[in-house]
């Protein structure tokens, strides 16, 4: 019975909220689905692989919502897709690489993915996360490992105009991470419009 | 009528809006935009407080960050009570309780106040002269009077009901003041379109602007270029302009930290946070923190209703409050005639004292004088009347040798004095740029920098008005990159002063108490007294003497107390030298700093997928690094002791289920992976099959313990890792490292899968059965599947590496499912168990079944200096690898050599008594103290199995004494023990193989 | 908090990083061969100048790099960053009375 449910029963740490603003603040947070990821490590990784290209530069991020490619190193991508590719994707991207030593690891149930969008999710962030999220410092497109407050997070900036970010941190840490981007989130609204008067 | 010193016009305050605090109780009455501070004067109330060590009274003496004796307790509501804050700068509000400080029974008689009699007694060094003997004294009777009058204020009792937060932010050029030159530059700065902060510590920004009425700015009204100035700064999207923001610590690489001060003025904060941390790195800092008035040192200068001159001119021209009728301005510069031409403009009767001569003066004599104002040139302040307001000023005429002629007493209740400027050089010192000083200016000014800074207006010595402008505006422009200037015309500014450090007397200056430091009660007299002790170093008067500690930092007292010291040793200031500067620049709570991690937010609490479900079924947890595990599972009227009890006999008799999902995975990956596995362990793993596990020992290079756990082969390129729970971080760290800086030759690849695969531990005899229902595609007989394999297939459908290893001593299985399912498989497994008795367990339980069987755990019978030999794992060792990392450390001869603390188990005579862990262990109790320690006990627990207390230590040559009796400490005395081998339960481990 | 500049990131703060200790002391290809002093050098002995020092740093919660730095240990001024088997530029510069600011890099 359980066999049947693999792919669609997975528990979430999270559970699978609606999107919420909670401080009614512009800042938009939502756990993200039951999702697909992979640690992908290789060397002279070449142009792509399965599709993916693993040419772009350190810390950027391709691909749209449903497939994504962050590079987090020279020689490290996190990938993300939907689950319904989880099963033939490692093996298109092994085939793709061939004799070059690589590394697939599925890590879906390790990372937990958090998006924060709205006007202010940057204020939001910058309550933990130490970097510079302006434009210019972390434009659409950037993706990094980095710090939010205690914990380690992925962070990646979706393509595209909006303010869209998806917060990628270990299973363990989702509450903790959750928690304080909610609290990020009532201490950034209110005051932020006081800051601009 | 209310508000009796309240001007009927000027000021900045809203006369529509009245609020209403109360101050010891009392009703207050003042307007919004008022101070403490102001609204006190503003009811004619001057005495404040009591002084912090002879119990004085003190008024306020200051409009700003700079007040050292208004301190007062602020209550605004439950646990929101803080002590001494500032009455200036604390912004009145309705509702907000303010209470003096340091009084019994009252702020009007206070018992405290025979200090002041007893002063003599407490000189410079005083704690250290007294409290010296005799020796038993201290306990009962130095500490707890030390206690007693220790601190100003009273902590809160309960916790902070406050939220704080926190902001990282990032712009091309900070600029710290918005006075007119921080103005000036952050108007530069925001035109290139540079992303700018501005941060200002006042509720308006504007800085001297805001009580300079009379000046002028291009031609037109100061307040009017104020306005414009703030509307476009406010326009601009690239501008962040924080008002009520102290930038208190300057750090590395223009890492800059600022306290917002956000909901404190507002009757009531809603949801949002207290205050706010900002940890800003800039690009460019413009420092235009402005600069602080020096008081005069004559006898008696403390006294309530004594303020500085240009405070005076703050509270009359800014809040419209007359801080009395007749007001003496006592000065030694140009400064005051401005505050004393404001003040005789308000309808003040005014005298101005000047210790220069007519000559000194420049043109601000002449212009008192037209106002009508009566000037004494070339007269000194010999002291103060009057004891909880002043009552009066004794002047006397000086000639240039310092004789003082006839004294003369000026009746007043209100005292401006100014002993000239000190530029705010604090957060230039903190980000450890070089002062140099300046001896026009008789200050110490921003010399060599350290960091992309630079400082503008009074922090730097310019104290005119349009050289503020145009020195802020070319900072802020030359910060953002651009070489753009602009000049303005101003009225002029009325500077200079004759540099005074104490006010010349005719009085017996061993009676005399001119005050240096007022918030730490330091007077002239105690700084001679620490130079004359042999205190010559300024670091070390300022410890002495306290002089320039605490909130203060120097900001009112720096200048007199190296001018004094500087005489007493016959240098020049330079030659005296200045003290550090240290963050913070004012107070900040520690709510601030803190920032939204308390609680649960004050670390990450890492719980496993079967948390929840070790919740609903009565689990008591332990903190095992930042991870939450369940600990024991009592039923209900069980203790520890019986829960533990319990579940040690299911295991060993039936079976029992485990969460282990909180080791630490590592698969590691690559051509060269079982070459990489051999040189970071001290086992062989090149022949290690595929499908295989073996216990793998880590050693650091100094050839000590790291770490331990099974590592099983998935493929031959593949192995999974297992680390101990707090170990994970370090080991992937340890090994990240060799392979990037050591061998970065070798091709493999390490990725963390601790949480990914959650750990289920089946331990028992009858394990397997229980699971045998739910597997699929594996054969679990144990001749396919025997001790240390590993297999892969499904559990209830889910895919799962079945490990068949034990840390109990039983058959075993750690199942390995992908972590979102690892509560349905353990709750299927629980089901299937039902019939076979199966007995959840905790990390309690784990312990006491492996220490009956001997197994190590890592920080328990290791600390970072014992070698796999210590613990009797040389057999690990692959003697063939010609190295591996620590390896040759274990050749080394303190390694080698005999005495060396070795693991062994022990067994007390009174099989009852379940000795302490880390009690220490002897040979002979009865050798004289201090005894010789052989080691100590590593683990101790009660055996339900073995029906006996059963402990492991490390004891020097231990293996050698096995059979011998040994002592163990007790908190009631020595225990008897025998040496014995450190495997208790099954000796020949035949049940693990079943 | 300081900033430091990961070759292959860019400037990031000094949380994500952790401090390796003195760099470019590589471990012996044949430790065996080496008498106990010699290891005990290896393993023990370090500099610790007032003044220009390399250090090796990792990246760790960002790109996971280690690299190398050369920091004046006075100032806390990075006067190079550079990536494991790379040679620093400013070998020359290693003046253990450095009193370069970054103020003057500025300039």
């Amino acid at each position: 019975m359980l066999e049947a449910l693999y792919r669609t029963a997975r528990a979430l740490p999270l559970g699978r909220a609606p999107a919420s603003d909670p401080a009614r603040s512009g800042i938009v947070i939502q756990p993200a689905g039951a999702e697909a990821r992979f640690a992908l490590r290789v060397r002279d990784a070449g142009a792509s692989a399965a599709g993916l290209p693993l040419d772009g530069p350190i810390n950027s991020v391709r691909g749209n919502d449903r497939r994504w490619i962050a590079r987090l190193g020279p020689d490290e991508w996190l990938i993300g897709s939907d689950e319904s590719e989880a099963d033939h994707l490692p093996s298109a991207i092994a085939a793709d690489l061939g004799e070059r030593a690589h590394s697939i690891v599925d890590v879906s149930h390790r990372n937990v993915g958090i998006d924060v969008s709205g006007p202010l999710a940057a204020v939001a962030l910058n309550a933990g996360c130490p970097l510079d999220l302006g434009d210019a410092a972390f434009p659409p497109g950037s993706a990094t490992r980095t710090l939010l407050g205690k914990a380690e997070i992925v962070l990646i900036r979706h393509p595209g105009g909006a303010p869209r970010y998806r917060v990628e941190c270990w299973r363990s840490f989702a509450t903790y991470v959750h928690a304080l981007l909610a609290e990020a989130a009532i201490g950034a609204g209110s005051t932020e419009q006081a800051v601009r008067r | 009528m209310a508000q009796p010193f309240r001007l009927s016009r000027g000021g900045r305050i809203d006369r529509t809006r009245p609020v209403r605090f109360t101050f010891n109780g009392r009703t207050v009455e003042g307007f919004h935009g008022d101070s403490v501070a102001s609204a006190l004067l503003a009811n004619g109330i001057h005495l404040v407080g009591r002084s912090f060590k002879y119990h004085r009274p003190r008024g306020i003496l200051s409009h700003g960050p700079d007040e050292p004796s208004a301190l007062l307790s602020v209550d605004r509501g439950p646990g929101r009570i803080d002590p001494n804050n500032r009455a200036s700068v604390v912004e009145a509000r309705d509702g907000l309780k303010t209470l003096s400080q340091n009084h019994w029974p009252s702020l009007e008689h206070d018992i405290g106040a025979v200090n002041d009699l007893l002063s003599p007694v407490f000189v410079a060094g005083f704690y250290y002269k007294t409290f010296m003997w005799p020796r038993k004294f201290w306990d009962k009777v130095y500490e707890p009077f030390i206690r007693a009058a220790a601190g100003l204020g009273k902590a809160p009792a309960v916790a902070d009901p406050d939220r704080y937060a926190n902001r990282h932010a990032h712009c091309d050029v900070l600029v710290v003041g918005a006075g007119p030159a921080g103005l000036s530059a952050a108007l530069a700065a925001a035109r290139t379109g540079k992303r700018v902060i501005l941060a200002d510590e006042g509720p308006e920004p504007g800085g001297a602007l805001l009580h300079d009425v009379t000046a002028e700015i291009d031609g037109r009204p100061a307040a009017e270029w104020l306005s414009a100035t703030l509307a476009e700064l406010d326009s601009r999207e690239n501008v962040i302009l924080l008002p009520r923001t102290t930038a208190f610590g300057y750090y590395n690489h223009n890492h800059v930290a600022l306290a917002e001060r956000v909901t404190d003025h507002l009757p009531s904060p809603g949801t949002a946070p207290r205050e706010r941390l900002w940890q800003v790195r800039a690009g460019e800092v413009v420092l235009a923190g402005g600069s602080h008035e020096r008081p005069l040192v004559f006898a008696d200068n403390d006294r309530p209703g004594i303020l500085l001159a240009e405070s005076v001119r703050v509270f009359v021209n800014r809040y419209g409050v007359a801080p009395g009728r007749r007001i003496v301005f006592a000065t030694s510069g140009a400064s005051a005639y401005a505050a004393a031409l404001d003040a005789k403009a308000a309808g003040l009767a005014v005298t101005l004292v000047d210790l220069r001569t007519e000559s000194e003066c420049g043109p601000e004599l002449a212009r008192l004088k037209a106002a009508g104002v009566e000037v004494l040139t070339g007269h000194t302040v010999i002291g103060a009347k009057g004891t909880k307001r002043v009552t009066g000023l004794i002047v006397a005429p000086v000639d240039r040798a310092g004789r003082c002629g006839a004294h003369r007493v000026l009746e007043c209740d209100c005292v401006g004095m100014s002993g000239g400027w000190t530029p705010a050089v604090h957060l230039f010192s903190q980000s450890r740029g070089k002062l140099a000083y300046d001896e026009r200016l008789d200050a110490f000014l921003p010399g060599t920098s350290a960091q992309a800074e630079r400082s503008a207006g009074a922090s730097k010595g310019t104290y005119d008005l349009a050289a503020c402008l145009q020195e802020g505006f070319a900072a802020g422009a030359a910060a953002a990159g651009s070489d753009e200037r602009k000049s303005f015309t101003a009225s002029p500014t009325l500077t200079g002063f004759k540099p005074v450090r104490a006010m010349p007397t005719d009085a017996d200056p061993t009676k005399v108490r001119a005050f240096v430091d007022f918030q730490n009660d330091v007077t002239a007299k105690d700084i001679k007294l620490a130079v004359r002790e042999g205190f010559h170093s300024i670091e070390h008067v300022k410890r002495y003497t306290t002089t320039g500690m605490a909130t203060d930092q120097g900001k009112t007292s720096n200048m007199n107390a190296l001018g004094i010291v500087a005489g007493q040793l016959d240098k020049t200031l330079p030659g005296v030298g200045t003290t550090t500067f240290r963050p913070p620049y004012t107070p900040v709570t520690f709510g601030t700093l803190v920032g939204p991690a308390r609680h649960a937010l004050f670390d990450p609490i890492r719980t496993t997928p079967i948390h929840e479900w070790a919740e609903e079924h009565g689990a008591l947890f332990e903190n095992v690094a930042l991870w939450r595990r369940a600990w024991y599972f009592p039923k209900s009227g069980e203790d520890l002791h019986a829960a533990v009890a319990r579940e040690c006999e299911a295991v060993r008799k039936g079976v029992g289920i485990f969460d282990a999902s909180t080791l630490g995975k590592i698969e590691v990956v690559g051509p060269d992976a079982a070459e990489f596995m051999n040189r970071i362990y001290v086992n062989p793993w090149l022949k290690l099959e595929v499908g295989r596990c073996r216990y793998g020992l880590m050693l650091k290079e100094d050839g000590y313990i790291l770490d331990d756990g099974v590592v099983a082969r998935i493929a031959p390129d593949c192995f999974h890792v297992t680390t101990t729970t707090g170990g994970a971080p370090r080991v992937l760290a340890h090994m990240e490292d060799y392979l990037q800086t050591e061998w970065p030759d070798l091709k493999v690849f390490l990725t963390s899968t601790t949480e990914q695969w959650a750990v289920i531990a089946l331990q028992g005899p009858k394990a397997r059965a229980v699971i045998a229902p739910l597997v699929d595609g594996i054969d679990l007989s144990p001749e396919a599947f025997p001790h240390m394999a590993m297999r892969q297939g499904t559990i209830c459908g889910v895919p799962t590496r079945l490990f068949r290893v034990s840390f109990t001593g039983e058959l075993g299985f750690e199942i390995n499912v992908p972590s979102d399912h690892a509560r349905a498989v353990w709750e299927a497994i629980w089901e299937a168990g039902q019939q076979h008795g199966i007995t959840p367990y905790g990390t309690e339980t784990m312990h006491v079944l492996r220490a009956e069987k001997g197994y190590i755990i890592i920080g328990q019978e290791t600390d970072g200096t014992v070698t796999p030999d210590d613990v009797g794992l040389a057999g690990m060792i692959a003697k063939a690898k010609k190295d591996f990392v620590g390896k040759r450390s274990l050749a080394r001869p303190d390694v080698v050599a005999t005495g060396r603390k070795q693991l062994v188990g022990l067994v007390t005579d009174d099989p009852k008594l379940v000795l302490d862990e880390g009690a220490q262990i002897v040979d002979d109790p009865a050798q004289p103290i201090p005894m010789r320690m052989l080691g100590h006990v590593t683990s101790s627990y009660w055996s339900p199995n073995c029906g006996r207390s059963i402990a492991m230590a490390l004891v020097a040559d231990g293996r050698a004494l096995q059979g011998g009796p040994l002592h163990v400490t007790t908190p009631e005395g020595f225990a008897r023990v025998t040496v014995v081998d450190p495997v208790f339960f099954d000796p020949k481990g035949e049940r693990i193989h079943a | 908090m300081l900033l430091i500049a990961c070759p292959y990131c860019g400037n990031r703060p000094e949380t994500e990083f952790r401090c390796g200790g003195q760099a470019h002391i590589a471990r012996p290809t044949d430790p065996g061969a080496l008498s106990d002093e010699q290891w005990a050098q290896h393993l023990f002995v370090r500099s610790n100048p007032r003044g220009v020092h390399a250090e090796r740093w990792n990246h760790v919660h960002g790109c996971g790099r280690w690299f190398n730095a050369r920091r004046d240990t006075v100032s806390d001024r990075f006067i190079e960053t550079y990536k494991m088997g790379e040679t620093p530029k400013s070998q020359d510069s290693n003046s253990t009375l450095s009193t370069s600011t970054q103020a003057e890099a500025r300039a």
